[in-house]
This record gives structure tokens, sequence and C-alpha cells, in this order.
């Protein structure tokens, strides 16, 4: 190269250098030296950061978390049996000894909301893993083994077709007795409440994983994986599993509202826990009879069903806008 | 097209058949026994007899066979007397009810229209606030009128209906005294007056339903305009000179409607289920009130009778939403 040429060259490249940092493009390009790049940014410090971005739904995490902080942690610092029957105090109002009242038997209503919110977030939480763990394996098999295809999409819509309330009001009724019987009211009736949310509410999931297995099933590097003979555990566990997290992540979190709001309308429907066994549903169940005198029994755990309901709406939707730019804002 | 409609309805016949078995043998393996509340004192042998009476001596494969027969050949062709006069379902047995010992059909078509006005009036008033809302926070995004529009859809659909339904109780008919809070079915309308009396005990269920159908649809609406106001066509359509009216309502919303209208078909046997709990608030007794007490009186052929339309209306708005995406989506082929 001679000497005039380099110095064209040179003069190129500055001159690329000097456009590109107009148009603020510097700092999208790639480092040229990765190690020294400073932060490292992996896939899920890069997801927390665009939901830190999303004011909603960093509001609605702070506020989930504060809430099973309530629920958990409450109950040590007010040590108010929400069982504890007293008589003369019943139906009083709100006051130092009893911050949230109390209901028609005395027991105290602040007590009575930690306890309650204790059960319907465990309901939540584990009638959706059911439900996750149920479809994302649905999902895989039926995305990743083309000949289990058809029968279990066939399946999925079926189940689909079922109509839900009516089954799960059913299924309720026909075995609260004899569940309650082998596991004591309480747990009976959580195994039942949960395994009947969990069984029918995992087909969303299925069928979105199924169609990013689908899809994934084209690309690349699975094809890479295939030609040095990855049998296929690893390749369900290792290649296909691990990129479909994100919609899985975000199916889970919307379901446990759904699971919450189910629980909580068998409760209103008189057909889920036992009456001393408060849930949110319950407490509210149990004050709709006297809500023209005591209105505030009824609004407290109906806003801490909706509160946590909401929050864990609008964390979904901060979690599919931070994973899938593509949809961002949408 | 009318090859894939008939291929689906025959495909329907087998996922109905197995959901009724599916409901069938879940009521089967139920402990619960209809004649439990009958007292300890009747002997054994008439209770025998009783239960012989009320069809439950033979096996559970004659009885589900036997309730299909009534299902899909006797109340039709019942029902085909009724409507002709003629006499080709006289001596049949139709499905009767253990609780009442009436029909089957003749209590559910007496709930039906509770049922429908409320639902149906709530479902249409939904949808016509969820449309306008939609479009416009998809064409003013990220604008104040859509920040609070999904702000306020988030809310409405994470309040459950039995809160938002008590809550408005509480306000309109405790406190204000401005509509009653018992819905009366036995009002018939007849002049002003009792038309008045109606409008006012429909106002807060339908609102409840309404609100609670809206937020989701404006949710479905507003994602879909947006998908379509991003495309070429539509900056081709800018470039024509067309007005922005023209664009945004014909060239738009036309293509945004498409899934819309499936996600609306899909939604309406969902909201029949979501009734029976506004039903129970507002003391509407309505078909969910009926399936309630039918489930807590042990009346399996009334739960298995019901249960079943309600999966017939799923399978059915399914249906028709496939068909109705393929008609107004031309680009989708079926066959």
């Amino acid at each position: 190269m001679t000497d005039p040429d380099r110095q064209q060259d040179l003069s190129v490249a500055e001159r690329v250098d000097a456009t590109a940092a107009q148009a603020g493009a510097v700092a999208g390009l790639p480092p040229d030296d990765p190690h020294h790049a400073g932060e490292t940014r992996s896939q899920w410090r890069d997801i927390w950061r665009q939901f830190r971005s999303h004011k909603g739904a960093m509001v609605a995490l702070v506020l989930f978390v504060g809430t099973i902080l309530f629920v958990t942690v409450g109950p040590y610092i007010w040590t108010i049996d929400p069982t504890y029957v007293d008589i003369r105090a019943r139906n009083s109002g709100f006051s130092a000894t009893h911050p949230l009242g109390t209901d028609q038997l005395g027991r105290d209503m602040l007590a009575r909301l930690m306890a309650g919110g204790r059960v319907s977030i465990a309901v939540g939480l584990t009638a959706m893993i059911i439900a996750i763990t149920l479809g994302s394996l649905i999902g895989l098999v039926s995305g990743y083994f083309r000949r289990m295809d058809a029968p279990l999409m066939r399946l999925t819509e079926l189940f689909l077709a079922l109509p839900l309330l009516p089954l799960l009001l059913l299924m309720v009724t026909l075995f609260r007795e004899p569940l309650s019987q082998s596991f004591g009211p309480a747990m009976g009736t959580f195994i039942l409440i949960v395994s009947a949310i969990g069984a029918t509410s995992w087909m969303q999931a299925a069928r979105i994983v199924r169609g990013d297995v689908l899809g994934l099933k084209e690309r690349e590097f699975i094809l890479a994986a295939r030609s040095i003979g990855t049998p296929a555990h690893r390749m369900i566990l290792r290649h296909v599993l691990p990129n479909v997290l994100s919609p899985i992540m975000v199916a889970a979190t919307l379901g446990i509202a759904t699971a919450i709001i189910t629980e909580s309308a068998l409760s209103f429907l008189g057909l889920g826990f036992p009456p001393d066994f408060p849930t949110w549903g319950r407490l509210l169940y149990d004050a709709v009879d006297q809500m023209i005198m005591y209105p505030w029994r009824v609004i407290l755990p109906g806003l801490f069903i909706s509160l946590t309901v909401l929050c864990v709406n609008y964390i979904g939707d901060g979690l599919r806008d931070a994973m899938d730019p593509r949809i961002r804002g949408r | 097209m009318l090859t894939f409609t008939i291929r689906r309805l025959l495909l329907a016949i087998p996922t109905l058949l197995f959901i009724s078995l599916v409901i069938f043998l879940l009521l089967e393996a139920s402990p619960g026994d209809p004649l439990g509340d009958v007292p300890l004192t009747v002997p054994p042998e008439v209770k025998e007899r009783m239960r012989e009476a009320l069809g439950l001596g033979q096996a559970w494969y004659i009885r589900y066979v036997l309730w299909l027969k009534q299902f899909f050949w006797v109340e039709p062709l019942y029902w085909f007397d009724g409507v002709f006069g003629t006499q080709f379902s006289s001596g049949m047995q139709r499905i009767i009810s253990f609780q009442s010992r009436s029909p089957v059909f003749d209590v559910i078509a007496q709930r039906v229209p509770q049922t429908l006005t409320v639902v149906g009036f709530s479902y249409l008033l939904g949808v016509l606030i969820a449309l306008p809302i939609g479009i416009l926070s998809a064409y003013k995004q990220y604008s104040w009128f859509d920040q609070l529009g999904t702000f306020v859809s988030m809310i409405g659909f994470s309040m459950p209906t039995f809160f938002t339904g008590v809550v408005l109780i509480i306000i309109f008919g405790v406190k204000l005294q401005w509509f009653p809070s018992v819905y009366d079915t036995t009002l018939e309308v007849r002049d002003w007056n009792s038309f008045w009396a109606q409008v006012r005990q429909m106002v807060m269920p339908v609102t409840v339903l309404a609100l609670y159908n809206a937020a989701q649809i404006s949710r479905f609406m507003r994602a879909s305009m947006l998908d379509n106001l991003g495309q070429d066509y539509v900056r081709t359509a800018r470039a024509k000179g067309l007005s922005e009216r023209t664009v945004v309502l014909k060239h738009v919303l036309r293509n945004s409607l498409i899934p819309v209208i499936t996600v609306i078909a899909l939604g309406l046997p969902a909201v029949f289920g979501g009734a029976i709990i506004t039903e129970q608030v507002f003391k509407v007794n309505g078909l969910g009130q009926l399936l309630i007490t039918a489930i807590h009186g042990n009346d399996i052929p009334m739960v298995l009778t019901l249960t079943f339309i309600f999966a017939i209306l799923i399978v059915l708005f399914t249906l028709i939403a496939d068909i109705l995406y393929g008609i107004l989506d031309p680009r989708i082929r079926y066959d």
C-alpha cells in the first residue's frame, strides 16, 4: 500500500467515525475487545434493566413484595390468633386494639386478612406451578416429537372446549368430603383446589410453548446440536427449554393472577375452604350477608384480591415487554 | 370453506361425546348420593325402589347411552312436536330433574331469558364501549388517553366481578338507593313503569359484566390496531392523500377488526360461565344460579345437561370464530 493510499484510507475511517459519532451509533457498536468492555451483560441482567424501565411494573413489583411480606412476616408482628373468638368485641370498628375492626364473632380482621392472604397467595403460586409444569411439558413434547404432536394437541383442544367454571364447581363439590377425610379439612381442600385449578389452566401455556418450540426447531443451533449426536433429553433441557423460558415466565406470572381469582370465586360461591380457615375470597363471602351494616369487611378483602391481581398483571406486562423487544409498548 | 365447515362439524361430534363422557364419569365417580337426604328410618328395600325410580338401577354405560338418546333424540323430537303439533315423542322418557321431578329442559327454558337479557346485553354494551377505546388509544399511543385507558382496563380485568358487584351494591344500592340490589325476575314489562323498573334493576349487573368484558376486548382492539398502524399499506394510503379519517376508519379498522371479532366470538361462552358469579351476586335466577343449586342438591341430570350445554356453546362459538376468520380474511385458506 502506497503512502497516499493509506492516507486516504485513514481519512475515510476518520470520516466514518465522525459521522457515526454524530448519529450516536458508536455506543451501539460492539466494543473491539469484549473482555475489557466493563460491565458484563448477561441476558437476565438485560431483562432486569428493561424491566426496571417499565414504571408500572416496578411499582407493582414493590407492592407485590409488600403484600407477600404482609402475609408472611405480618403474623409475627401482629400476633393475634386469627381464629380467636372474642365475642364481646364483635363487630367493632377501626380501633387501636383492632386496627381493621373485628367480624361477627369478634375475630381480628387484620390477623384474618394476613392469614387469608397467605392461603390465597399460596393457592395462586402452587396452582400456577402445577399448570405451568404441565403446560410446558405437554407443549415441549408435542412441539419436539412430531409423533406426539397431533394427539397432544387434540387433547389440548378437548380441554379448551371444557366448560371450566362449571367443571371446577363440580369437582370441588364432589370430592371435597373424601379428601377432607384423608388429609384434614384444610389440607384436603387445598390439594383439591390447587390440583383442580392446575389441571384446568395449563392449555394456554402448552400452546404457547409448542408454537415456540416448533419455531426453534428450524434454527441452526438446534441442527448443530443434533449433528453432534445430542440425545433428545439433553437437547430439550439444554437447548430448547432455556430458549422458551421467557414466554413460560410470562405465562406463569399471569397464571398466578388467574389462579387467585379462580380460588376466590370458588370461595365466593361457598365452595372453597371451610369457614374457620380464612382466605380472601372466603372473608369476602362471609361478609356479604352483613355488607349493609359493615361494608368495610367486604371491601378490605376485595381490595387485597384486586390489588394483588393488578400487581401480578402489571408484572406480567413488564416481563413481556422486557423479554420480547418486538412487542414493547403493546 | 364449505368442506372445512363440514369437516369441523364432524370433528365436533367426537369432541362433544368425549366431553359428555368426562362430565358423566366425573359425576359417576362422585361419592355424593342423590338419596342422601332421605331419612334413615326409610327401610333399605324402599330406598332401593326409589333408586330404581330415579333410573339409577342400571350400570353406568347403559345410563350414559340412555342420557345421550334422551338429549339428542327425545328432546329435539319433543321440541319438534311442540312446534308442529305432531306426536312423535309421545310415550318417550324425557330427561327428568331429581330435584323438581319436572323435565330438565322445561326448567332451563324458564331460566334462559333472564341469563340472556343480562349477559347478552352486557356483552353487547362491553363490545360497544371497548371498540372506540381500543381504536383511540392505539391511534394516540402513549398519550394521556392511552395511559389512562390501559390503566383502567388493567384494573377492569383485575377486579373480580364478585367484588365490583358487591361494591356497586354498597354504593348505589345501599348508600345512594338508586338501584335495587336484588334482581326481580318475576317482573313483567307491561307499561312504562315496569319497563323503567326493569331498566333500573338491570343497570348494576350489566355494568359489572360490561366493564369486565370491555376491559379485555379493548386491550385486544388496541394491540390489533397497533399491529396494523405500522404496516406499509397505511403509509401508502396516507401518501395517496386519503384523509386521516378514511385511513384509520376504513383501512386500518377493517383489518384490525378481523382478529378482534374472533376474540369476541370466542369470549361469548366464557361470559356465560362468568355470569354464574354475577348472577349469584345480584340474585338473578338464571342458568348459573340453576347450576349451583343443582350441584348443591346432587341433581345429576340437571348438572350433566347444563354443563353439557355450556360445552356445546364453547364448541359452537369456537367453530363460528374459525369460520368468521376465514370469511373475513381472504388470505386464510383452510382447504
